[in-house]
């Protein structure tokens, strides 16, 4: 048998040119902002100076003396082409020659700052910060020559890999200047670029990894080969919080190829990143060990969920939003509007858990020699996965080594590193290096779900059709419950969809009821801005309607003039906006404006009911950014409703990598279909019903738009996020162009429930 | 049981039950990683490769089907990523997180190999079957287009 090397995950950008790539990242939950990198590290610098390495003034840069230009990229690649967009940053403000950089993927390390890649904030969390990185090195080359040629610093620039003094015509190249720069001291002030001279940020960039995504080498979480190493699958409890109380392992154990049955132990709420326990059985090969698990007779005791229906759990959330829950955001009167309003609309909107599905299921792969562990894994999350082996092996951290492979997928499920904690426990327990292998079973059935939501808006307008009172209750069992015991939002959730929706209605009130979790809860790509966008555009569509007003007027007038919404507007005390000030990332009504009159023009809204077509139209902000979403629906010959053609308009201020943030956008938009139309998990006697592929359905290339469009209406101020906000507003608006087709108004998601699609 | 596979050209000879799945063969025993697992049950494609130039689901395929015939997968489609294929998927920077496209590509190839000049409902019926989760349809789409346009002028 021939095995491979172990392939590091670097790369140079060398291989991608003629393609393609931006970065953004997914999943998000109420934190701190993301802590940076040190600018400048003195282990590294001193280790340079000392082995005449080259230049190496933190820990993301190394200049060497042949000229090779290593940049790290500390943040996780699952498609939204972050690899092939931050080190652009730091290559871009050096001055490198993009052929000669190579890409190399950090450990998980406190020292990279934040790792966690979600919450779309690879690109605003980092932007400058990386900037500096590559300028600090940039200025350090240059005082270099300038002390060579015994001239000003001020009077040389770096470009093309090289320094330049162009007065007298003289140029070093970085190569030759890396010892010499590596010996003088880091600068303290550091002065970046201008934004023009910035070569490729903002452009459209080669696709880094693209090569060896489509010739088989590129290497994720399951493809990482150890000599000797096992493959392991686990039979975990059917019923989060359930344990086995009784297993006979002897079928298991004489299957040809099996090494171990291993007892795995029961996880203790909150469940966090704990593995839910169960029994392992562990082989030579991943067929040995599929075949030894099916061989295995357990007795489960299914716990406090074990009465889990999650039908019957929507008439929980129902109830719940029909008494008034905890004041979250509130302006005016609510009460005493409704009370005088002419007449009221109201509606109530449900959208089931989901589950994340990856491409890729969770997999890890550990060795352990009894002092130290070594890991490596698809996931977001490697500084979480390193402390969640170093707790579960009773290790320090520093003896915990989590190398990140490319990700098939992760959009949240893999910042929670559970499996890779079942890998490190499985090779302490067996002595031999183990790849756990979650089966599509066992990711559809053992997730951490986006969570069920029911909401219910009520509008009061006066005697002229114009809105004087909105009141928004919300109910979902909240992504802390998986932290800790509680039924109640935090605002990082409230905010996505709830507190931060500017309406130019005099009475707003929003309500947050409480529910209590039966199931893993997690974030999912766009996380509480799927239900809420979808039921307040739904509600704001649902309002001209019951006015006979054109959708795309009522929205503008409810979004209301150009402004900077305050907080003293939106009626609440403070807003997390997604870890960034409201100064700098204000709630700004003309990028709400702008989105939507660029992509209603787009669509031809004003000849919105032609050829059989009918349009709907949604707006959501998220992760800072701006998002303007038609969905186009027709008749299909086979009597189902078919999606035809998509429109994404977008603002998501300064860019990195023009090409990866239209792509981000067209996904999103696919993304966002399938959860509308097809999505639902659904879990009876606390166990998951759902299985694979055939009851979790998702969109297929023939039942996708024949057209998507996206287009970026402006590239200016700081930098948003890009992986998740496209996708709230496309749900909404295709339940908007439904109804315009067909008069039939879905609250409930999926449309599956209640359309032929 | 003794498994002769011809791999890209290049004979393996496994002793393995010949009961499993040629996906675990190929991954586990031959120690060619770029066939993926995505479902098990040939509901997603990112398994398929290439038998007799047919395009099968390899984590269906019994292995003993697979006994003395020719398989290719994502690593012999072409010597250096050369394909038509695989050159159109790098222009239009088709993958995002990249784990379903060499199944992708190798259903595209089996279709390409049979109808060089597909339509966009041949296209569409041919990889049916095959699921991504970041949506790249479009891309893909117009990547098999682009492909059929260059291997004809090649001809």
């Amino acid at each position: 048998m021939s095995r491979p090397p172990i392939r590091l995950l670097r790369r140079s950008f060398i291989a991608g040119l003629g393609g393609a790539l931006t970065g953004l990242a997914l999943g998000s939950f109420a934190r701190a902002a993301p802590t940076l990198p040190s600018p400048v590290d003195p282990a590294a610098k001193a280790a340079a100076a000392a082995d005449g390495a080259g230049l190496r003034p933190n820990l993301f840069v190394h200049v060497t003396p042949s000229g090779a230009v290593q940049i790290v990229c500390a943040r996780s690649e699952m498609g939204q082409g972050v690899r092939s967009s931050l080190p652009v940053l730091i290559a871009d403000e050096l001055g490198a020659d993009m052929g000669r950089v190579e890409v190399v993927q950090a450990p998980g390390d406190a020292a990279y700052g934040d790792q966690n890649t979600d919450g779309s904030h690879s690109v605003r969390g980092f932007y400058d910060a990386l900037r500096k990185l590559g300028a600090c090195a940039r200025m350090m080359l240059i005082a270099a020559a300038a002390r060579q040629w015994r001239v000003a610093p001020a009077t040389c620039v770096a470009h093309d890999h090289a320094v330049h003094h162009e007065a007298s015509g003289r140029s070093l190249g970085f190569g030759e200047l890396a010892i010499a720069a590596a010996k003088l001291p880091v600068p303290k002030n550091i002065l970046l670029r201008p934004k023009a001279e910035l070569l490729h940020v903002g452009k459209e960039l080669p696709l880094l990894d693209g090569p060896a995504m489509v010739d088989g080498s590129a290497i994720y979480g399951a493809d990482v080969l150890i000599p000797g190493m096992r493959t392991a699958v686990i039979a975990r409890p059917p019923v989060v919080g359930g344990r086995a109380t009784a297993h006979d392992p002897i079928k298991a154990l004489a299957v040809p190829g099996v090494r171990a049955v291993v007892p795995l132990p029961a996880p203790t709420p909150p469940f966090a990143f704990q593995p839910l326990g169960g029994i392992a059985v562990v082989a030579d090969d991943t067929w040995s060990a599929l075949r030894g698990r099916a061989q295995l007779e357990i007795i489960w005791a299914p716990g406090d969920n074990g009465e889990y229906d999650s039908e019957d759990y929507r008439k929980t959330l129902l109830a719940a939003v029909g008494l008034p829950g905890v004041v979250v955001r509130e302006v005016g009167d609510v009460t005493a509007g409704l009370a005088g309003a002419a007449r009221q609309v109201e509606a109530v909107y449900h959208v089931p858990h989901l589950a994340h599905a990856t491409m890729e299921p969770p997999a890890a792969v550990a060795r352990f020699d009894g002092q130290t562990c070594e890991v490596w894994a698809t996931t977001q999350n490697p500084q979480a996965s390193r402390k969640s082996v170093a707790k579960a092996l009773g290790l320090d951290e520093e003896n915990v080594t989590v190398h990140v492979t490319l990700l098939g997928g992760g959009f949240g499920r893999k910042s929670k590193p559970d499996y890779v904690v079942e890998a490190a426990l499985l090779a302490r327990a067996t002595g031999a290096p183990v790849r756990v292998q979650w089966t599509r079973e066992d990711d559809i059935q053992h997730d951490y779900y986006h969570t069920v939501s029911t909401q219910r808006l009520v509008a009061g307008l006066d005697a002229q059709g114009k809105v004087v009172a909105w009141e928004h209750r919300t109910a979902f069992p909240p992504i802390g419950s998986t932290f800790s015991d509680t039924g109640l939002s935090a605002p990082g959730e409230l905010q996505q969809g709830v507190l931060d929706v500017p309406l130019a209605i005099p009475n707003v009130r929003a309500e947050n009821c409480e529910a209590r979790a039966h199931a893993r809860i997690g974030w999912l790509r766009s996380v509480a801005n799927i239900y809420h966008a979808f039921a307040v555009q739904s509600f704001i569509a649902e309002i001209a309607a019951a006015r006979g007003t054109d959708p795309r007027d009522t929205l503008l007038e409810i979004v209301g003039p150009p402004r900077i919404v305050t907080l003293q507007e939106l009626g609440v005390e403070s807003l997390p906006n997604y870890d960034q000030s409201l100064d700098e990332h204000p709630i700004d009504t003309a990028r709400h404006r702008r989105v939507i009159e660029r992509v209603t023009e787009l669509a031809d809204w004003d000849n919105r009911q032609k050829n059989g077509r009918a349009l709907g139209l949604a707006v959501h902000r998220s992760f800072l950014t701006y998002v303007a979403v038609v969905v186009s629906v027709v008749h299909g010959p086979d009597g189902k409703i078919r999606v035809d053609e998509v429109w994404s308009c977008l603002d998501a201020g300064t860019l990195v990598n023009r090409e990866r943030v239209v792509s981000q956008f067209e996904g999103a938009v696919i993304f966002a279909l399938s959860h509308a139309l097809y999505g639902e998990i659904t879990m009876q006697q606390g166990a998951t019903v759902q299985s694979n592929f055939r009851d979790f359905r998702l969109m297929r290339l023939p039942e996708a738009p024949r057209k998507i469009h996206v287009e970026i209406v402006a590239d200016d101020g700081p930098p948003c996020g890009v992986g998740e906000p496209g996708v709230p507003p496309v749900a909404p608006a295709l339940a908007n162009a439904i109804f315009a087709l067909t008069g039939q108004r879905v609250r409930d998601l999926p449309i599956a429930r209640t359309l032929k699609v | 049981m003794t498994i002769t596979l011809h791999v890209n050209g290049k004979p393996h000879v496994l002793d393995i039950d010949p009961q499993m799945p040629l996906l675990w063969a190929l991954r586990d025993h031959v120690g060619l990683t770029g066939t993926k697992y995505g479902c098990g049950q040939a509901l997603c494609g990112a398994c398929v490769v290439h038998l007799d130039g047919e395009a099968v689901r390899s984590c269906v395929t019994p292995v003993r089907r697979a006994d003395g015939r020719a398989v290719t997968t994502i690593e012999g489609l072409s010597p250096d990523g050369s394909h038509p294929l695989q050159k159109a998927w790098v222009e239009l920077a088709v993958p995002q997180c990249g784990f379903c496209q060499a199944g992708q590509i190798m259903t595209a190839a089996a279709l390409l190999a049979k109808n060089p000049s597909p339509s966009d409902e041949d296209i569409d019926t041919s990889l049916a079957g095959n699921l991504c989760r970041c949506g790249t349809y479009l891309r893909i789409r117009t990547a098999v287009k682009q492909a059929a346009a260059a291997g004809g002028k090649e001809k």
